[in-house]
């Protein structure tokens, strides 16, 4: 057996009732592998995982993967895994949702994730657009950008994702592309494994719905767009301002080594409880 | 053997909102999650104290009552009791999540501590405005269990209880409370835990690989293991078969649905809880709950002294409607009287199941005042 199909018959749920709901070439099911990659690089107990998702096609994700899954209401999955985690913080609790789930519906649950730094992993899978729902404006659609909704172009400014989760204060900010996937693998498992809270934005392209309406007619286009525009931080930086623009940075931006609230209040609990008992760490009883 | 009742039992002082932590506490709640809103805040502010003093507790303000609910949800399905408090407004936004821990089928616990409304409506004044939201707020067909408290040592009580019926039947519980209840400091003995029967959510007995997440069993309810347990399965708010994978299946579909009312139907016995007060030989039944049925109780006695045979039925289990009781005292009764603090939304209830055999009278009150025993005494002795 090869390597990948080792992978894929350990982490898959062969109980499911495949196939899967992705269109062809869609950049989510790249992410997916990506996951899988990290997981089994960490060497992480598939017990020890617990993977809540979002709405739309990006939270279909959980369905598949043989983990504890919890695919949850539209835009709330970080408030659901906060519970999760604070509850059992020995869980390796992974946040997977889309940019209108984690940005448009749910940014307010994003901003306070991140200022609270709840040792969640949030993979946001940036496609610009509501794929699930047929094409609609997020909150990440470039100005400019046609969609159902925006049939004259999108007017407003959307927002950069990694600038939004740094301010908020997230322990570590990421950016990939499912076209550097080697990287991306990188990305996914140091945010996995870093304490407090950690945000990869994972840009992901919807040909379907995005690149239709936007002159990139298939996932091809799609990806030597992504091959073309994504330059690594370090070298964007270096870049002189007018070559920076149509380029997108991706790689680290922010690392901190922070306690994440759900360790610092296990230490509140330490000092409060007369005695301390092996379940303080959360048995999960 | 040490007698641990003694030593466990204490007395209290308590509002009727710090009843309810202590009742939560006893049923072995270790998880709030919420946000503030009068008048429920000092079940919040209490948690925020208690919690981190018990192994395993844990408490967090989250941003709005959207994210308090999934919290609770998530904080449930890693294994703990959770629960969270509010008051109408922010009921409305735990809706959503509400609707998908009915179909997941996640044991919590929602206190609402009712204020007038609609809207942020009269924030500290007492009313009964959302009977009805807390039987259909949500979306989509589902059964619910709302219970009610009408003084300080129910409000232990019947959180406790709440606990217990989500714990049994795996669904969320919702305990109505007005203003005046939670408000209102009283004396109370609080027992230790040993004094109260405390259900626990069943755990699968077969292995892992046998473990099926939703399916049928006798009592229609399924075992249900922590998450990081071993038992790994999906959970889903689309509508799943007994693995938990979304389904379309007209056939699979019909199934969990039918599960789902049924696992509430079976049991109506043990849900449906009221309390009789002289109403054996009662010509004139009062149906009251929450603080209502306080002076619905002195009402009665008012009217037994001047020779009005009339009697009492409190409800403390709103939904499932206790109709077996309503139905028994309207044939009793040749009248009863309904009152409440909002327009009638129990009053209907009452009616659907009492208006051919007897007649149904309302006394509604929605201007932010109690309804007093002198205002019921006054409509049991006009014939
Ligand atoms: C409260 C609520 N509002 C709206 C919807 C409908 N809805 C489902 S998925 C979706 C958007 C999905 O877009 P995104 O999160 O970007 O994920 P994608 O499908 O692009 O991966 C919407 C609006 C819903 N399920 N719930
Ligand atoms: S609609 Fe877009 S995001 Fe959804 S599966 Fe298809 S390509 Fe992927």
């Amino acid at each position: 057996m090869s390597d990948v199909t080792e992978l894929i018959h350990h982490y898959l749920r062969h109980n499911k009732k495949f196939p899967h709901v992705f269109c062809a070439g869609c950049g989510h099911g790249i992410v997916l592998g990506s996951l899988i990659r990290s997981i089994h690089g960490l060497g992480l107990e598939k017990d020890d995982v617990c993977i809540v998702a979002g709405i739309g096609c990006s939270g279909r994700i959980a369905a598949y993967v043989d983990f504890n899954t919890v695919h949850t209401t539209h835009g709330r999955a970080l408030t659901f895994a906060t519970g999760i985690k604070m509850a059992n913080p020995k869980l390796k609790v992974i946040a997977i949702m889309g940019d209108g789930d984690a940005f448009s519906i749910g940014g307010n649950h994003l901003i306070h994730a991140a200022r609270r730094n709840i040792g969640v992993t949030a993979l946001v899978l940036n496609n610009y657009i509501y794929g699930m729902t047929g094409g609609q404006c997020s909150a990440t659609t470039p100005q400019g950008a046609n969609t159902q909704t925006t049939p004259f172009g999108q007017m407003e400014k959307s927002f950069d994702l990694v600038d939004l989760t740094r301010a908020a204060g997230a322990n570590g900010v990421y950016r990939g592309s499912v076209f550097h996937v080697n990287m991306l693998d990188r990305l996914v498992s140091t945010a996995i494994e870093r304490p407090g809270f950690n945000l990869v934005e994972i840009i992901s392209p919807c040909h379907t719905q995005y690149g239709r309406k936007n002159k990139y007619k298939t996932a091809v286009d799609m990806y030597s767009w992504l091959k073309h525009t994504c330059v690594k931080r370090e070298k964007y930086e270096a870049m002189k301002p007018e070559d920076r623009k149509d380029k997108l940075p991706i790689g680290t931006f922010a690392e901190h080594d922070t306690k994440g609230l759900e360790e610092l209040y296990a230490d509140l609990r330490t000092s409060l409880c007369p005695q301390p008992t092996e379940a303080v760490e959360g048995s999960g009883k | 053997m040490p007698n641990h009742k003694k030593k466990n039992a204490k007395a209290l002082f308590a509002l009727g909102n710090e009843a309810v932590v202590e009742g939560a506490l006893i049923a072995g709640c270790t998880f709030y999650a919420g946000y503030p809103i009068t008048p429920s805040s000092e079940i919040m502010e209490v948690m925020a104290a208690r919690l981190p003093r018990i192994p395993d507790g844990a408490f967090i303000q989250m941003e709005d009552e959207i994210a308090s609910l999934g919290a609770v949800i998530g904080a449930s399905l890693a294994g703990r009791k959770a629960m969270t408090a509010t008051s109408g407004p922010g009921f409305s936004l735990m809706q959503e999540n509400l609707g998908f821990a009915c179909m997941t089928e996640v044991p919590l616990v929602i206190v609402n501590v009712m204020r007038g409304g609609p809207s942020t409506g009269l924030p500290t004044s007492p009313a009964q405005g959302d009977v009805q939201q807390a039987r259909w707020g949500t979306h989509g067909d589902h059964p619910i269990i709302v219970l009610s408290a009408s003084d300080v040592k129910e409000c232990m009580e019947m959180t406790i209880q709440a606990f217990n019926f989500a714990e049994k039947y795996r669904t969320p519980v919702i305990l109505l409370i007005d203003e005046i209840t939670a408000h209102t400091r009283e004396r109370i003995d609080v027992p230790g835990p040993e004094a109260f029967e405390i259900f626990n959510r069943s755990y699968p007995s077969v292995p892992p690989e046998w473990y099926k997440p939703y399916e049928d069993t006798m009592r229609g309810v399924s075992p249900m293991p922590p998450i990081g347990s071993g038992y790994r399965h999906h959970v889903t708010g689309l509508t799943h078969d007994v693995m938990g994978f979304p389904t379309q299946q007209p056939e699979e579909i019909k199934s969990l649905m039918e599960r789902l009312f049924r696992k509430i139907d079976q049991f109506f016995p043990d849900i449906m809880l009221v309390e009789e007060y002289r109403t054996e030989d009662a010509e004139i039944g009062v149906i009251a709950y929450g603080s209502v049925a306080r002076s619905a109780h002195l009402a009665i006695d008012m009217a037994r002294e001047q020779g009005y045979k009339a009697g009492l039925l409190k409800l403390k289990t709103l939904f499932p409607f206790p109709k077996t009781y309503v139905d028994k005292l309207a044939h009793r009764c040749s009248r009863i009287i309904v009152p409440e603090m909002n327009m009638g939304q129990m009053s209907r209830e009452v009616k659907r199941v009492a208006s051919k055999t007897t007649s149904v009278r309302t006394i509604n009150r929605i201007d932010g005042q109690i309804i007093t025993p002198s205002q019921i005494y006054k409509s049991i002795s006009q014939g």
